[in-house]
């Protein structure tokens, strides 16, 4: 349940905000000034720096998926992430990342992709080709090819892994 | 109870679940109070303990009464004993050694090149312990309180071999100094006790032995049994390999590169096995064709298996007859040698090459080829037992002779003193350790063998890798430039990594170290040094000249298959040795039976003179043949019917799993079926932040009778995600007879809707919610 607390303060996860982009971020947020960090800034983060993903995850958090994140999506995006962030929540973002063309399905091409990116293009077409056909094979309940939140989170909801590898630390 | 409902944000909302919490264990608290101030009045004892016992328990969790400090002491120190265990957990696994190196050769090879090294660890820890035991309870009492070096025949050079005793070609084989140390058998005295602690060494040499074997017995069926029990749950059946695979297998937490490396080169690893255990169960089964391939394939390597077997026996015979001859050309004198190395060198390449015929998944293929150069090797081990007994026998002859003569020359050693001092009545002093005639001590003959073998193939092995690793590589990556075919994708290519020949190779040195340790006491330590060196040195040698293979495949989970190896070569090993224990008589002058019949006597002697009497008596009923016979018979009575039970758990464990693939079949034609999907559970995210999107979710089923009201957000009209509807189209289907309260949509200035609601209608919602995410039509029921 989310019930539980973050267990930073918010003026640490501020100050990590901040020294994102000095000259951007204002320190004094009383006028809830409007400003958004861009999102080259924040995958150079030592955090996110060597995921493959770095680029979807920012853009799953930004209001108009262009990953510029304001203060609040910044810390949105690494409360989901943190370790107390709820299964189910994990599983909706962790959805969002994954599907790259962003039409609510993980369809074939959005699982090459995420294939690609995990092996660095080190498989065969075919290898790719087999690999993700069998993934839908597997997760597919409703049989139209493609993988809808339902198939996905029935999927990692099983996964023994999923809770301890989604998780980023700050 | 019903606290104060604050249902605007997230945090508020977690004060009022715990305070509710508290609120009803205080209530809870203030009950048994009153029940026990009521008891007094009520018979039945049995409820005032009880509820004595809980005010006591929770009292002090409420931070009043008398328990407070107490409770407060015990929930620190639990705290603190939680956090010792897991530091101490965290410190042991640490002290695992080398395992990043291995984690690091699994993740570029494959899990079955890093069970090798698993294997090797595993050597290494058992050897570990083997020469503690005989270098702590035989090595060091002799070093420490026995006699010293020169001081008696045994621990002396003799005098005709002192000059080249030092010399460097002399060592190598063992002979010169290192005859005479601590290193072989022949050191070592009979003396029955030993020292001030009056150290009993001849029975120790005899148990120390006896235990090497015992503890690695022990230690390789337990190993055995914990992997048989992983091998149950067979991970390979979960049925969604390729889905968790790619989106649970990257850790986010990987924040520096060199990991990140690894990580990639993991998962495209073990991405590869499980490609390899799909395409193998997507073959085109031709059943007949393969079945025929296979029987020519074993037909073809039993006749190769038949004739190395023939060749090595005539090989033998034809050297015992060249042992006669003196004129031996020098291919004679090494013939049985390099017939050997000749057949270890063809026969496995052309096992692997028939096995090709056989078409089998790697795994299986891998076991096939080390069973098969097993029983190649069964045949070196023949020729090099053979040999050696024929040595020891011929030794046994010679001892006789000697024996006979030392006693002479010891008779005129007196005489002649008697007679050049003329006075018989002085004792002589005893000859000079270096000039008595020695026996040939045929056990430290076998430990040199054994020493000299084991040396030979540690240099053997490490070559081959120098060369036919490393030097490969560095001809096949620097005269690739200046060669007319591409000599990295042609031949000779780099060198996969051989796992069967390693294997065997240490299994196999496993089985030689334990059949000599009884003979050369340092043979173990040498053996220690070898493993450890190995596992460097292959390690760096598989990261830098070798590639993966082209069919990466999962080890299996059990690695039973080395351990059975390992056990066979472990009983083969303990024959010989039990047997000259029993049946040959010790060398009358070198070792730590010295001058008994049998070796066993030793133990006979302490029974009887060290023992209590009665240990003696019961000892002389257990060896009643009235007593073991039955006993025997008893042991295979209950073989049988652990075997029995085991069986039955195997039945029942395939029914269990059968039963669990209908029941997920089952639940998920349900699930495809069935287009409403029950909440059981929402969520609760993000309330804080006014703009974002926020699922608003929670627990239908819950007694949260504090909170009637939630409230629903939804985006800034024209979201995709919600088909652009707005909360009142929602509204509309929400109207129901068992709702506790309605909606009430208000607006504000930005343009967002607010719906609240009350809980069961929230239900119907999230189910219509859920229909919208999944794509499906809205229905109209909803």
């Amino acid at each position: 349940m989310g019930n539980k607390q973050t267990i930073f303060t918010d003026e640490q996860l501020h100050g990590r905000y901040h020294e994102l982009a000095p000259h951007l971020v204002p320190m004094d947020y009383t006028n809830e000034p409007d400003c958004k960090v861009p999102l080259s800034l924040i995958v150079n983060m030592p955090e996110l720096k060597e995921n493959p993903f770095r680029n979807r995850i920012v853009e799953s958090f930004s209001e108009g998926g262009d990953g510029n994140l304001s203060f609040n999506e910044f810390v949105d995006m690494f409360s989901v992430l943190s370790e107390m962030a709820p299964r189910e929540l994990k599983a909706i973002y962790a959805f969002k990342i994954y599907d790259f063309n962003v039409d609510n399905f993980l369809c074939k091409e959005d699982l090459e992709k995420t294939l690609n990116r995990l092996t660095k293009e080190e498989l065969t077409p075919e290898e790719v080709e087999l690999v993700c056909d069998k993934t839908i094979e597997e997760a597919d309940l409703d049989g139209d090819n493609k993988l809808s939140f339902a198939d996905f989170e029935n999927m990692i909801s099983r996964a023994p892994d999923f809770l301890s590898t989604f998780h980023i630390r700050i | 109870e019903k606290a104060s409902s604050d249902s605007n944000s997230g945090s508020e909302e977690e004060d009022s679940m715990s305070e509710g919490e508290m609120a009803r264990l205080m209530e809870e608290v203030e009950e048994k109070k009153k029940l026990i101030a009521t008891m007094r009045n009520k018979p039945w004892r049995m409820k005032r303990r009880d509820a004595q016992q809980f005010v006591d328990k929770f009292e002090g969790a409420l931070g009043k009464g008398k328990g407070r400090k107490w409770f407060a002491y015990k929930v620190m120190m639990t705290k603190k004993w939680i956090k010792f265990q897991r530091d101490f957990d965290n410190f042991k696994t640490s002290c695992i050694p080398w395992e990043r190196k291995i984690k690091e050769v699994e993740s570029h090879f494959g899990s079955s090149v890093a069970s090798y090294f698993i294997f090797l660890r595993w050597m290494y820890g058992m050897n570990l312990v083997l020469f503690g035991f005989t270098f702590g309870l035989v090595v060091i009492p002799e070093v420490l309180m026995g006699l010293p070096y020169g001081s008696i025949p045994r621990k002396t050079v003799p005098r005709p071999e002192q000059d080249t005793a030092q010399d460097y070609s002399v060592l190598m084989d063992f002979n010169g100094y290192c005859k005479y140390s601590v290193l072989f058998y022949g050191y070592y005295n009979d003396q029955r006790t030993i020292g001030l602690l009056k150290f009993r060494l001849p029975l120790s040499y005899l148990l120390v032995g006896i235990g090497n074997f015992g503890y690695s017995l022990m230690l390789v069926i337990r190993t055995m049994a914990k992997n048989a029990d992983v091998g149950g749950g067979d991970g390979d059946e979960s049925e969604f390999t390729f889905a968790w695979k790619m989106f649970t297998s990257w850790d986010y937490l990987i924040g520096n590169a060199e990991t990140a490396d690894n990580k990639y080169a993991s998962i495209t690893t073990s991405f590869k096995e499980s490609i390899v255990d799909e395409q193998e169960n997507q073959k085109d089964e031709n059943i007949h064709l393969r079945r025929f391939l296979r029987v020519l394939a074993n037909f073809m390597i039993t006749c190769s298996l038949g004739g190395s077997g023939y060749l090595i026996y005539f090989v033998v015979k034809r050297s015992q007859e060249f042992a006669n001859r003196d004129d031996l050309s020098w291919y004679e004198k090494n013939e049985l040698e390099i017939i050997m190395s000749l057949l270890g060198l063809v026969c496995p390449p052309l096992f692997e090459t028939i096995a090709e015929l056989e078409d089998y998944h790697p795994r299986i293929a891998l076991k096939w080829q080390l069973g098969r150069i097993f029983a190649l090797f069964l045949g070196n081990l023949y020729t090099f037992l053979f040999a050696l007994f024929d040595e020891v026998n011929s030794k046994l002859e010679e001892e006789q002779d000697i024996k006979n003569n030392s006693i002479w020359i010891m008779k005129e050693y007196y005489a002649n003193f008697s007679r050049l001092t003329n006075d018989t009545e002085a004792t002589p002093p005893p000859m000079n350790p270096a000039d008595v005639i020695r026996g040939p001590c045929w056990e430290t003959a076998v430990g040199i063998e054994f020493v000299k073998l084991t040396v030979s193939d540690i240099q053997v092995t490490y070559l081959t890798i120098l060369i036919g690793d490393f030097a490969r590589a560095m001809i096949v990556r620097f005269l690739n430039y200046c060669w007319c075919w591409d000599l990295e994708a042609g031949f000779p290519s780099y060198g996969e990594f051989d796992i069967s020949g390693n294997v065997l190779g240490l299994v196999f040195n496993q089985g030689m170290i334990w059949m000599g340790a009884f003979y050369a006491p340092g043979l173990v330590g040498i053996n220690v040094l070898r493993l450890l060196s190995s596992m460097y040195y292959q390690c760096w040698a598989v990261m830098a000249t070798n590639v993966p293979h082209e069919r990466v495949f999962k080890a299996s989970k059990s690695n039973n298959f080395y351990m059975g190896l390992l056990l066979l070569v472990l009983f083969l090993s303990l024959l010989p040795v039990v047997y000259t224990i029993m049946s040959l008589p010790p060398s009358f002058d070198c070792g730590p039976f010295s001058g008994r019949l049998k070796m066993f006597d030793v133990i006979m002697e302490t029974i009887d003179l060290d023992l209590p009497a009665f240990m003696g008596t019961l000892f002389s009923y257990a060896a009643n043949p009235g007593l073991i016979i039955p006993a025997v018979l008893l042991m295979v009575l209950a073989i049988y019917y652990l075997n029995a039970v085991s069986e039955a758990y195997k039945n029942s464990n395939n029914e269990l799993k059968k039963k669990m693939q209908l029941v997920r079949r089952d639940s998920k034609r349900a699930a495809v079926e069935s287009s409403s999907l029950s909440a059981e559970k929402l969520l609760f995210i993000n309330p804080g932040s006014s703009r974002h999107c926020s699922l608003f979710v929670f627990h239908p089923g819950s007694r949260r009778r504090e909170e009637p009201e939630e409230q629903y957000r939804q985006h800034q009209p024209g979201d995709e995600r919600l088909g652009g509807l707005t909360a009142e189209q929602i509204l509309h289907p929400a109207s129901s007879s068992s709702s506790t309260k309605g909606w009430s949509v208000k607006s504000d200035n930005n343009g967002s809707t607010y719906a609240t609601l009350g809980e069961k209608v929230v239900e119907r919602v999230y189910k219509f919610l859920k229909c919208l995410e999944s794509g499906k039509n809205v229905q109209k029921r909803h």
